[in-house]
């Protein structure tokens, strides 16, 4: 079975399955849709590449790239320059470049399971519980650094989405995109009501907690990255093990079952990558809308709906973005900066309305 | 709710379940039964909510002598007490809810979505920017800027019919489409969360935690000079929202459907939308974004009324008896008076999910 069983099964039909059968102009549609996959997939990996280069460069002092080429490989006397870079610049590209990773694969198999294309991360209830076990670890137990945080962001972001998830499930019928959505929305609400409830009669903690909140990567030594290294990268492990599965479940739970697909695991594995790889990269970074949401829809545009495309793409997408977005943060209020979050906001926002605006919506 | 098709003889009942065919001289309809029992229950439950409410605080008053102040008997100090500073508050509190309730049925109903609310469309998060924006810049941090000087208020009334208008007319290409609607409006609430956050790293931390305190959603010290626009505003806006009642029992069945129907569909959901974003900006200009009632409640009162749709009288005024009554509760139970637009997501949000476990699963809106 080819590699784009979906797109086979559009053209051709379930009995044409398996390519050779296809008359040669189908066959010449699958050739041209691989080679503009290919061609994609491509072009991601050299953006990733642009722009990690260019969040090691560019900064509050910019760095010419010999000096940069010379901080990577010479192992001699340590200079300022090489300090910057290795100190700050590669830990934070790296944490980047995970995030990013983790947030673009998590958008798209989170749109997938909601069969919305809503399906964010942050609707699932993951940023609220997030929040919740920061604002404890800051009110309680007066934690105040990002690297205290990212276990009680974790451990909030697990509840959420489990949470969720079980309710979401739990009435007659099991889980359905609205009522995981309105699940989210409704424990999200109740999350947000209990940090609201704490900081609006705790200033301390409101001087902490609006500094996280904005999601960041700045401040975030490599000792974050390896605490949530692990769990990402075991949620990628699931995410590419859950692909496939979406594609078959895409068509309904009822039509996936009658093919032989085991709705309840694959649901399962599903939830687990998302809940590991959303809460890893909100305990690091602080919440960070939009990436999931907005960069499957981009990656769409050139892998079609076939999720062992979408997922790995967004994956690559998210992480140059993400890097993108904190360079430009970086450059445009210099020698100050702006959070990554925000910028991701500001830039991302208009960009996805144009978008939403170009395409005509196969929705509802 | 007026009949679409043929006009039944008088007297011939509908066969539809809790419904009855009702004429009155030329004039037919269908009355709803569920509906009208839950409107009445939620208008009584919001009577005796505020009645209650009149009477306590940090200075306790009997009902009786509620009611003596009422009717102009009371001594000085308790109608100065009742009438001056519980009374409007109560009055803020219940339009602000009703306001924000029909404004999500109608958002919800007009885009088919359940989270069509002007929560996540992002027309409350633009209000909190303006008036974020005015506290911050207006105070200690910044000064000399057009939004401090203008007032909270009206920063925040600017800030919401901004982004409604934004949202209006980005999603606009010839019609709205429900859920281009939705995804435009995520974008704008990013927009508007991201400048909120920036703000308020930004400020001074006694700024920042009075903006915080606003964009949570507050009745305190809410005054007639806040309740007489709210209830100008909604006298207005609120026979146009149930004006349209008709013609959305119709869009739901989809544009086409509509359409065919003989609805035009254009300007009826221009006029829909229009109305939710001014009910909303009235809403917070006078209490702040308080939080999550027009998300909730219309969810909630569907189930009770276990209709096809967010029903739009009985959706305000379970969201006026929510406000008050979470008034009520941060008032009296908790050891701290909190924001009121804690409690309301405190106590909507896990009589939602309450509704979305035991009920049946219903995948239309």
């Amino acid at each position: 079975m080819s590699s784009s069983t979906d797109a086979a099964l559009r053209r051709q039909g379930p009995g044409g399955l398996g390519g050779p059968q296809g008359t040669a102009p189908q066959r010449g549609a699958l050739l041209h849709q691989r080679r503009t996959r290919l061609l994609g997939l491509l072009l991601l990996l050299v953006l990733v590449v642009v722009a990690a280069t260019l969040s090691i460069a560019v900064g509050s002092r910019g760095i010419g790239p010999g000096a940069v080429w010379q901080a990577l490989t010479d192992p001699g006397v340590p200079t300022e320059e090489t300090v910057i870079v290795r100190e700050l610049r590669v830990p934070r590209t790296a944490l980047g470049l995970v995030v990013g990773l983790s947030l673009g694969v998590a958008g798209a198999l989170a749109q997938g399971h909601t069969r919305n294309p809503l399906g964010d991360p942050g609707l699932l209830g993951v940023t609220a519980g997030a929040s919740l076990g920061v604002v404890l670890a800051i009110h309680l137990l007066g934690i105040g650094t990002p690297a205290g945080y990212v276990w009680f962001a974790f451990a909030g972001a697990l509840l959420g989405t489990v949470l969720v998830f079980a309710l979401g499930s739990a009435g007659r019928g099991g889980a359905s995109p609205v009522t995981l959505a309105l699940a989210g929305a409704a424990l999200s609400a109740l999350f947000y009501a209990l940090v609201r409830a704490i900081l609006v009669s705790d200033t301390d903690s409101l001087d902490a907690f609006r500094f996280w909140v904005v999601g960041a990567l700045a401040g975030r030594g490599a000792d974050i990255a390896w605490q949530v290294a692990p769990f990402i990268v075991v949620g990628l492990l699931l995410a590419l093990v859950n692909a496939p599965a979406l594609d078959l479940l895409g068509l309904g739970e009822d039509v996936a079952r009658g093919l032989g697909q085991r709705v309840w695991p694959a649901r399962l594995v599903g939830l687990a990558a998302v809940t590991l790889l959303c809460g890893a990269a909100t305990a690091a970074c602080g919440p960070i809308a939009f990436v999931g949401l907005i960069v499957p829809h981009v990656v769409r545009a050139f892998t079609g709906p076939a999720h062992r495309w979408l997922v790995p793409c967004s994956g690559l997408l998210g992480a140059a973005l993400l890097l993108l977005a904190d360079v430009i943060g970086r450059v445009v209020v210099r020698p100050g900066e702006l959070q990554v979050g925000i910028v991701l906001a500001l830039i991302g926002a208009p960009f996805f309305i144009a978008l939403i605006r170009r395409r005509r919506l196969a929705s509802t | 709710m007026t009949q679409l098709g043929a006009r039944p003889a008088a007297g011939t009942r509908v066969h539809q379940p809790g419904e009855t065919a009702v004429r009155v001289g030329p004039v037919s309809g269908r009355v709803r039964w569920r509906q009208v029992v839950v409107a009445l229950a939620a208008a009584v439950a919001v009577v005796l909510l505020g009645a209650v409410s009149l009477g306590r605080g940090d200075f306790p008053i009997g009902l009786a002598d509620v009611l003596r102040t009422l009717v102009g008997l009371g001594e000085d100090t308790q109608e100065f007490i009742v009438l001056q500073l519980r009374a409007p508050r109560i009055v803020v509190g219940a339009l602000v809810g009703l306001a924000l309730g029909v404004a999500g049925a109608l958002f919800q109903t007009s885009a088919r979505n359940p989270l069509a609310s002007p929560d996540v469309l992002g027309i409350t998060q633009g209000a909190s920017a303006g008036a974020v924006a005015a506290i911050v810049l207006g105070g200690t941090a910044g000064g000399g800027s057009v939004l401090g000087g203008i007032g909270v208020p009206l920063a925040a009334l600017l800030g919401a019919l901004v982004t409604g208008l934004l949202l209006l007319l980005l999603a606009w290409r010839r019609g709205i489409d429900g859920y281009r609607m939705v995804l435009i409006g995520i974008a704008l609430w990013a927009v508007g969360a991201a400048l909120v956050d920036w703000l308020l790293t930004r400020a001074e931390i006694h700024d920042a935690a009075s903006a915080y305190v606003w964009i949570t959603g507050s009745l305190n010290a809410r005054t007639w000079a806040e309740a007489v626009p709210l209830l100008v505003a909604l006298a207005v806006l609120l026979p146009a929202a149930l004006a349209t009642s008709r013609t959305l029992a119709v869009v739901q069945f989809g544009d086409d459907t509509a359409r065919g129907l003989g609805v035009r569909l254009v300007p009826t959901q221009a006029l829909v939308v229009l109305v939710a974003v001014a009910l909303t900006a009235a809403a917070v200009a006078a209490a702040g974004p308080i939080s999550y009632v027009a998300l909730v409640v219309p969810q909630v009162a569907i189930r009770l009324t276990r209709g096809p749709r967010p029903p739009l009288l009985a959706s305000g005024l379970l969201g006026a008896a929510l406000v008050v009554g979470a008034d009520l509760l941060t008032r009296t139970v908790l050891p701290q008076a909190l924001p009121v637009g804690v409690l309301t997501a405190a106590v909507g949000a896990p009589f939602l999910l309450w509704l979305l476990v035991r009920g049946r699963r219903r995948s239309t809106l």
